[in-house]
């Protein structure tokens, strides 16, 4: 037993929480970042966690100092004495408190955790992207925009519809050419509508092989996009001109399968140099619309790669 | 005379009939003393109508409440079937309209009221000290009464409603840091795909609801706790007659503690 009675009943303050709040901490930034992040942010939890558990119950293996000449105007404590000094290197009560919070936290833990995950982690796994069968490249011809409707996920249905504006320019290098340019405004997501003449009267409706309906409306003239909900504007390539857009409209990377335009992923762009097939594009990961990818701002979000 | 005391007899027996169950649910619960705690507790005598406010409140919420659940009976969370079924709702089913229009226009109602009743509390100053704890439970209704309206406004599936939440979701996307990932927790995914509208839906009258009836919980525990403040021009001054805490009371926690410099 110690000597004096100064030192209070508490456990001794210690450092061993910070550590595990960090960790904690550096697991939720990981799963945003990265997943090495989360596998220190593990780790630390783990070891500053038994380091804080291990100090705690060091508590009650060192009994603290008797109570008995602190408190001698109770004459009542003085005949239970013996009991008090038994009890104090580990009373019952306490062992059945703690096993009824330590196993409460545990059933609860088991509950909730897989409910959490559910609710949570599946927004964040990448569901991958089907490739996109538009049909045969003689829909396209050489030099004219075209307003391209397609499911992103036949399976899924009409909610996955979208649109790209599409042009071939021919060939280069023997290979065609695509420009696909994706209709979602880099502002905040509204459909950018084409400014040139729509020519809905020669709408193109086919079965692609995929099984879905593609429907192909060519526009002549087109020389810039325009969101309707906030005004932002692109030229023909995509490259913001006015408005609130932070980049440039998103494109998609396609491949050409036995004689068809098969769209592949999306990806994002900042800007755009030249035209057609001699583009420089300045391709990054696919980004949320009014998500900087480029410039000072870039560093409020997660960091996008250029490609 | 007899028939007088036959009468007063039977009006006995009457009585004795109505109060016998009131007396078995008190003394096996206490509900009834607790329901008069409740209804009759003390407030300050020069209290104005702009103190309903709050009670205002409460009711367009209890009838988002009644309406939501009976909505909810008819509607349809899929994307193939939320148009129609909202169509349904409004031009087919009996009293329809009325039930759709009365949640329709009650959210608005209730955003409104609450804006009204936080105007009163901060006009009057009945934020102060002891009431801080419930001016701040107070904001975070405000703010989940607002995330009702946001996830609310998706469900009727037009064309409206998706642009309008496309452009929501997308601008909580550009928030520093945490966006990204808030808007793919929103959406439930890269891109809003099926399961986005249920999801909205299962926050919009499952989730949300739950909280804000907890915190007006809390709410009401605070105020029956605190008791209701007087106006500024009240000239009762605050706590005057209240009697000087013992001193084995636990000042601070069940008595308010003392303060220097209030006038008494």
């Amino acid at each position: 037993m110690n000597a004096g009675g100064e030192s209070s009943h508490g456990p001794p303050p210690s450092l061993w929480p910070v550590g595990f709040a960090v960790g904690i901490v550096c697991i939720l930034v990981g799963l945003v970042v990265s997943w090495p992040a989360v596998a220190v942010g593990a780790a630390l939890t783990l070891v500053f966690g038994f380091l804080w558990i291990r100090d705690v119950s060091r508590g009650y293996s060192t009994p603290p100092p008797e109570a008995e000449e602190q408190e001698p105007s109770q004459p009542a404590l003085a005949s239970a004495a013996p009991e008090t000094s038994e009890a104090a290197t580990y009373p019952r009560s306490k062992f059945l408190e703690g096993a009824t919070l330590g196993l409460g936290a545990a059933i609860g833990a088991v509950v909730t955790i897989p409910a959490v995950g559910f609710a949570v982690v599946p927004a964040f796994v990448d569901q991958g992207q089907p490739d996109i069968d538009l049909g045969p490249m003689d829909n396209f011809p050489q030099g004219e925009w075209m307003i391209t409707h397609f499911q992103l996920r036949p399976a899924e249905g009409d909610v996955t519809r979208r649109v790209a504006y599409i042009r071939y320019n021919g060939l280069a290098d023997n290979e065609p050419s695509f420009t696909i340019i994706s209709n979602r405004c880099a502002h905040l997501g509204c459909p950018v509508q084409p400014g040139g003449l729509i020519q809905p009267d020669k709408t193109k409706d086919q079965k692609a092989s995929g099984g879905q309906e593609i429907s192909i409306t060519p526009v002549v003239g087109l020389s810039s996009f325009t969101c309707p909900c906030h005004g932002g504007s692109y030229d023909s390539e995509g490259n913001r001109t006015a408005g609130p857009p932070v980049r440039g409209l998103d494109r998609w990377t396609y491949k050409i399968k036995n004689g068809n335009l098969v769209l592949i992923t999306n990806y994002s762009v900042s800007t755009v140099e030249g035209t057609g097939a001699n583009a420089v594009i300045n391709k990054f990961r696919l980004t949320g619309p009014g998500q900087h990818v480029d410039g000072p701002e870039q560093i409020f979000y997660p960091w996008q790669p250029p490609t | 005379m007899a028939n007088n005391k036959k009468k007063s007899a039977r009006r006995a027996q009457i009585e004795q009939a109505v109060v016998y169950p009131i007396d078995w649910l008190e003394e096996r619960s206490g509900l009834i003393g607790g329901l008069k705690y409740f209804l009759f507790r003390k407030v300050p005598g020069d209290t104005n109508w702009f103190h309903t406010l709050g009670s205002a409140t409460l009711t367009a919420f209890l009838v988002q409440l009644i309406t939501g659940v009976i909505l909810a009976m008819y509607y349809k969370p899929d994307p193939d079937k939320a148009y129609e079924s909202i169509r349904h709702i409004t031009d087919d089913i009996t009293l329809g309209w009325l039930v759709r229009g009365m949640h329709k226009w009650g959210a608005s109602v209730f955003i409104i009221l609450l804006f009204f009743h936080m105007a009163r509390v901060f006009l009057f100053g009945a934020y102060k000290y002891p009431r801080e704890l419930n001016w701040i439970v107070g904001v975070l209704l405000l703010i989940l009464g607002m995330l009702e309206g946001f996830s609310g406004y998706l469900l009727p599936w037009d064309q409206t409603s998706y642009w309008a939440t496309v452009v929501g979701i997308n601008i909580n996307g550009t928030a520093p840091f945490l966006g990204p990932f808030l808007s793919s927790l929103l959406r439930g995914g890269a891109e809003i795909g099926p399961d986005t509208l249920s999801r909205f839906y299962s926050i919009h009258m499952l989730i949300i609801p739950g909280a804000i009836i907890g915190l007006i919980t809390l709410h009401l525990y605070l105020v029956i706790r605190l008791g209701v403040s007087s106006p500024p021009w009240s000239k009762e001054a605050a706590g005057a007659d209240r009697p000087e805490p013992e001193t084995t009371a636990r000042r601070g926690l069940t008595q308010p503690a003392p303060r220097k410099g209030i006038a008494r």
